[in-house]
């Protein structure tokens, strides 16, 4: 049995089931904004983040899936040092305070220890199951981090954390306008790896700085660790040699989009939803597709069935789509409040609802 | 003493019954109200003790100017209301 965590503007909502049989089982924290959640295996817990807007943001945890609910700590930033610049791209002062959380992850180095990214773009570890937790200070004070601008958004974000299954202390994240960073030391310092991606939103001369990257959602291949996919604001990015060099690829009937998931066990085989670029931002002429390639991006095949195909505006988010141990179901949400499953890797797709409220986040628990 | 009162809809989700507390400043009744109830705190101020964006402190009537600090003063027998500003979105 399937269990899919999905995170709305409005609540959390349980799916138990597969393909047609899947069904909204339970919903939590109804009215409220549930930007992200997801399970941890090791304990099964389940995260969720709420954003009260008012109120700011907080986490809570369940430990019996979500018959009950604990308030846990939020990510605190310190207080900014006496004669510290840090101003965003419009010259305001940066706030040094959580104002979003956009990845959670669990540090598979220690029992009970998560990575947390938040907004604006401070990483975050904790060592008892968000009782507490501690900045990385390694990060936060890396020259180039006061450049990361958020893109689109107020503040800059770190969306997508990467424990590489060969050694946990060695942890990929990629920031929204602020490129893609890895420690090998849980956190004690940090690299830049951007090699081969281009940014179009900036003079020429800067468009292979690592810190002007926007990376939108960023995967590492379970199965082959070296290999990485990117959906990028400029496009598709693949990664085969552990992140020295990245390579465009190119996917009809767009490469712009927000969410990759990649298969468990193929790394030549990931999953990315084509919209029409940055400047609309909607399915192309109307119609939801997901694009699958399994040959690495040399080609990708483009799948409706199940899908609407025509005066549909639905946009996936980045943490909105998302694929199962077995590799062959996948999950996504959308802007509207519609969710697709499917159980043959997207050959076929089955709506779960289509009345939600703005879906943010999809996971597998 | 200064009365406190917070907005019903704080009340949801979190635990802030009316209270009597004394302090001259904002601040000094706010951090005496935290103490007794520590959830509170980080859904009035951010980690830095500044008001959140979309919060607004009265006292007597009169909106409070120091959102950074909350340095405003606090007389014996003021009425302090902790609400939510009428702010958009949906």
């Amino acid at each position: 049995m399937s269990t899919l965590l999905v995170s709305t503007r409005k609540g959390l909502f349980v799916i138990e089931g597969e393909a047609k049989s899947a069904r909204i089982a339970s919903s939590h924290f109804v009215g409220d904004n549930v930007t992200l959640a997801r399970a941890d295996r090791r304990d099964g817990a389940w995260y969720a983040v709420l954003d009260h807007g008012h109120f700011g943001v907080k986490l809570h945890r369940s430990d019996d899936r979500g018959a009950t609910w604990t308030e846990i700590a939020t990510p605190a930033y310190p207080a900014k040092p006496e004669g510290f610049v840090d101003k965003d791209m419009w010259g305001k002062d940066r706030e040094w305070a959580t104002k979003g959380i956009w990845a959670l992850e669990p540090a598979l180095d220690a029992a009970g220890a998560l990575w947390c990214g938040t907004m604006p773009g401070g990483l975050f570890r904790s060592t008892d199951r968000g009782a507490s937790w501690q900045l990385c200070e390694a990060l936060w004070h890396h020259p180039t981090r006061v450049k990361w601008n958020g893109g689109g958004a107020d503040h800059a974000a770190i969306h997508s954390i990467c424990v590489d299954p060969r050694d946990p202390r060695s942890v990929v994240i990629a920031v929204s306008s602020g490129g893609v960073w890895r420690t090998r030391d849980a956190g004690g310092s940090w690299m830049p790896h951007t090699k081969g991606m281009v940014a179009g939103y900036v003079p020429p001369e800067q468009a292979d700085w690592p810190e002007n990257q926007d990376p939108h959602c960023v995967v590492q291949a379970p199965s082959a660790p070296h290999v990485f996919w990117c959906q990028h604001h400029m496009g598709i990015w693949r990664s085969t040699d552990d992140l020295e060099t990245w390579q465009q690829l190119h996917a009809e009937p767009s490469s712009f989009g927000f969410p990759v998931a990649v298969h468990p066990r193929e790394p030549d085989t990931a999953w990315f939803i084509p919209a029409h670029s940055d400047q609309k931002r909607t399915p192309i002429t109307g119609e939801i597709v997901v694009n699958r390639t399994r040959d690495g991006g040399k080609t990708f095949h483009t799948l409706r069935e199940g899908l609407p195909q025509q005066h549909a505006y639905d946009l996936v988010f980045r943490h909105a789509l998302a694929i199962a141990d077995d590799g062959d179901q996948l999950a996504f949400g959308s802007s509207t409040g519609n969710l697709w499953v499917t159980a043959n890797q997207g050959d076929a797709w089955h709506a779960v609802a289509h009345h939600l409220p703005p879906i943010y986040a999809v996971r597998y628990a | 003493m200064a009365s406190v009162v917070f907005t019903q809809n704080l009340k949801r989700h979190v635990e802030c019954p009316d209270v009597s507390a004394p302090g001259a400043t904002v601040h000094e009744v706010l951090d005496r109200v935290f103490a007794d109830h520590p959830r509170l705190r980080g859904y009035v101020v951010d980690e830095q003790g500044v008001l959140r964006k979309h919060m607004v402190i009265f006292i007597d009537g009169r909106q409070i100017t120091d959102r950074q600090r909350l340095t405003d003063p606090v007389l014996p027998g003021s009425e302090l209301y902790v609400m939510q500003a009428l702010s958009g979105g949906a």
